[in-house]
């Protein structure tokens, strides 16, 4: 079974060889693609149910003794998060497919994006399942320069200037990774996570401090919790839609993962959870506050995306296994929710040619399939009752109340507040853009005077068809967000053990025992 | 442990000069500052590998393991080179972009954040707004000397009123007569 686990970054990474070796053929490109991300879905669920039911794997690659070589480790967590990469990855795929039939491709050049879309994927499933530091390093350059293209595919003016912003972001928080990398080795002498953790205890907790803050300061720009989130309002709208949805649901993930494992795994004796409380607290109200003033829904998104990574980092700092099982449930239905919504916006751009919720209307009778595309996320991501969001909420929140300080109840309201504004929002841009009648009067630009001379991103009148495939794999992705709320039972219960096994941790014998060495 | 003195000072240095460059809104720039804080971070790994002694396959194998070189901070340092070189290759690729597409190589403001900037000024009933714009009519900039707005950006055009000794990364003066300026611009063959 062991033998499964490097071949969810090895099939990518062949999958986007092969489609270099194909640069012409866009076809080909597409089945390899297809093909690559269906192959590690299901070697992801595989290892699920393997890891699930007889603990986690350890995999030595070359057969190098454990603490010395690279370790791939999959437990419940990584196996659950690449499961719900691959179908997002896969989702996004077939939306790509249609978007690019469909416009010709003027914006995206066909010979570059798929391998570049294959490599994301690789780096994501690396980073997930590296075994050290170095490895998760490793992990977050490979999303992070397939990202780079990504984000200024097509080289058009206004790629390049939002993607550069973002590509210095990422290199700052690169380069004090590996700063911290090199730190730790210092301090520590190894790179391993099982053993760093085993030897931090040794350290004065002045060093630890100062370890810990470096190596969450690198994870926070990535994962962008305020004050680190400046960057990715300005920088994720512009991209293709496909390009922004993916980047929306997952990129953002792989950072709050790397938080997850430092704080569970890490620095178990060092305690910042006063700090992180905080910032989650201010990554919340902050975040949805900018969502509420914008006028733009891409924009609108993004900024309840930067709110939403405060409620994962509030699971963190609760530090229960509980809490960081409850946030594993968040991560899960952020992820899908999130670039659900992305998609359903990406139809919208299409069938109305724009995305200000200034100038869309009437959208409800021109189409109706698109209002419950658009609706069902929505309200899912704002908590109400019986989705994903009201569950996952509620769990962080049971979670919260159990430890039950009054820091904790201030959390707690915050949450509430938040996931009001979130509700808000997104239902001020369905108000507008579908329930507004086409020949509506000003009255209710009146009302929105605020919004009043908000720019609206570039404006291509023209009214296209959507592909069905596109509609397609949105409805799939609709349907997935749903099935969160149908099988909420069996999968908190999931990763409330996902939990448990991280917080309980492992040691180094028990990791070799994993690997078959001993 | 004893560690050689000058590697920390220059790694200090180098992380000194790469952050500074890294602030500035050449493009160029800041990629001399992201080559030097890679190189900072390289030295940074280089010295944590302590004591420097011989290699381990030297004399077949039968060296002391006292007197050997950590191998790992090595190896962790060459992929980090090797990942540095990428995205140095990648971004001098967007830096030629971004000169094809606009003459200049600078970080530009994002134009949402600018028209939100412009309309918390264009609202004097909110007091807060009028506060912060009274206290802006007193400052002026070193450069200019006229009334700055909450934020001044400089775009191309402001390069007129832009003193900057240092040479720039950019046309750096648009000509009246027009004939030199093929000269100037680096892609000529551009239709």
């Amino acid at each position: 079974m062991s033998a499964l686990v490097p071949l969810l970054v090895g099939i990518p990474l062949i999958g986007a060889a092969i489609n270099l070796i194909f640069g012409r053929r866009k076809k080909t490109q597409i089945v390899v693609s297809v093909a690559a991300l269906t192959a590690v879905l299901v070697l992801g669920a595989i290892l699920l149910v393997e890891v699930d039911t007889h603990g986690p794997l350890a995999v030595a690659i070359a057969a190098w003794e454990i603490p010395f070589g690279i370790v791939l480790y999959v437990d419940v967590l990584a196996a659950l998060l690449v499961v719900v990469t691959s179908i997002v990855l896969l989702a996004v795929l077939l939306f790509s497919i249609g978007q690019g039939a469909a416009d010709n491709d003027e914006d995206t050049p066909v010979s570059i994006f798929y391998p570049a879309y294959l490599i994301l994927g690789a780096g994501i499933f690396n980073a997930f399942i590296a075994g050290d530091l170095f490895n998760l390093y490793v992990g977050f350059e490979i999303l992070l320069v397939a990202s780079y293209v990504l984000i200024t595919l097509g080289g058009t003016e206004s790629r390049i200037r939002t993607g550069v912003v973002y590509i210095v972001v990422s290199l700052v928080s690169s380069i004090l990774f590996l700063a911290a990398i090199a730190m730790v080795y210092g301090a520590l002498g190894t790179v391993n996570m099982v053993q760093i953790s085993e030897r931090m205890a040794l350290l004065p907790q002045d060093t630890q401090t100062i370890l810990h803050l470096m190596l969450l300061l690198a994870f926070a720009i990535k994962a962008a919790v305020f004050p680190l989130s400046f960057w990715l309002p300005d920088s994720y709208p512009t991209a293709p839609a496909p390009v922004t949805a993916v980047f929306a649901g997952l990129l953002t993930k792989v950072g709050v993962y790397a938080i997850i494992r430092t704080e569970t795994q890490l620095f178990v004796d060092n305690d910042l959870n006063f700090l992180l409380m905080m910032v989650a607290l201010s990554t919340m109200i902050v975040g949805i506050l900018g969502a509420v003033a914008q006028a733009e829904l891409k924009r609108i998104l993004s900024f309840t995306l930067v709110s939403h990574i405060g409620y994962m980092i509030f699971g963190l700092a609760i530090n229960t296994p509980l809490a960081v099982g409850a946030t594993i449930y968040y991560i899960v239905h952020h992820i899908i929710v999130q670039t659900t919504l992305f998609l359903a916006v990406g139809l919208i751009e299409r069938r109305a040619g724009s995305t200000s919720i200034l100038k869309v209307k009437g959208l409800m009778r021109a189409a109706p399939l698109l209002a419950v595309l658009y609706f069902i996320p929505a309200i899912n991501l704002g908590g109400l009752p019986p989705f994903s969001g009201f569950i996952g909420k509620y769990a962080l929140f049971d979670a919260a109340a159990q430890v039950g300080t009054p820091v904790m109840m201030v959390l707690i309201v915050g949450g509430i507040v938040t996931s009001i504004l979130t509700l808000y929002a997104l239902m001020r841009a369905w108000n507008l853009s579908f329930w507004r009648e086409n020949d509506d009067s000003t009255e209710t630009m009146e009302r929105i005077a605020y919004l009043g001379n908000a720019p609206a991103a570039a404006i291509s009148t023209e009214r296209r068809t959507i592909p069905k495939i596109m509609t397609l794999a949105t409805v799939g992705m609709v349907i997935v967000t749903v099935s969160l709320t149908v099988f909420a039972g069996p999968l908190l219960e999931m990763c409330l053990r996902a939990g448990v096994t991280i917080t309980d941790g492992v040691s180094l014998v028990q990791l070799q025992e994993q690997a078959g060495q001993q | 442990m004893t560690i050689s003195l000058v590697l920390v000072i220059v790694m200090a240095v180098l992380f000194a000069c790469g952050v500074y460059a890294m602030l500035e809104r050449s493009l160029t720039r800041v990629l001399i500052g992201f080559l030097l804080l890679g190189n900072a971070a390289n030295l940074l790994l280089l010295v944590v590998m302590g004591v420097p002694g011989v290699a381990p396959f030297y004399d077949g194998g039968e060296t002391d393991a006292a007197d050997m070189s950590d191998a790992l901070p090595q190896a962790l340092t060459l992929t980090a080179i090797v990942i540095t070189f990428g995205i140095s290759a990648f971004l001098l690729a967007l830096i030629y972009r971004s000169w094809q597409l606009g003459q200049a190589d600078t970080v530009i403001d994002d134009a949402d954040d600018v028209a939100l900037r412009t309309r918390a000024a264009d609202e004097p009933e909110d007091a807060m707004d009028e506060e912060s714009r009274s206290d802006d009519e007193d400052v002026t900039t070193d450069f200019v000397g006229d009334v700055a707005s909450p934020i001044r950006v400089l775009h191309q055009g402001d390069l007129s009123q832009l003193v900057d000794d240092a040479p720039v990364d950019r046309v750096a003066v648009r000509r009246t007569d027009d004939d030199e300026d093929s000269r100037e611009t680096p892609d000529g063959d551009r239709p």
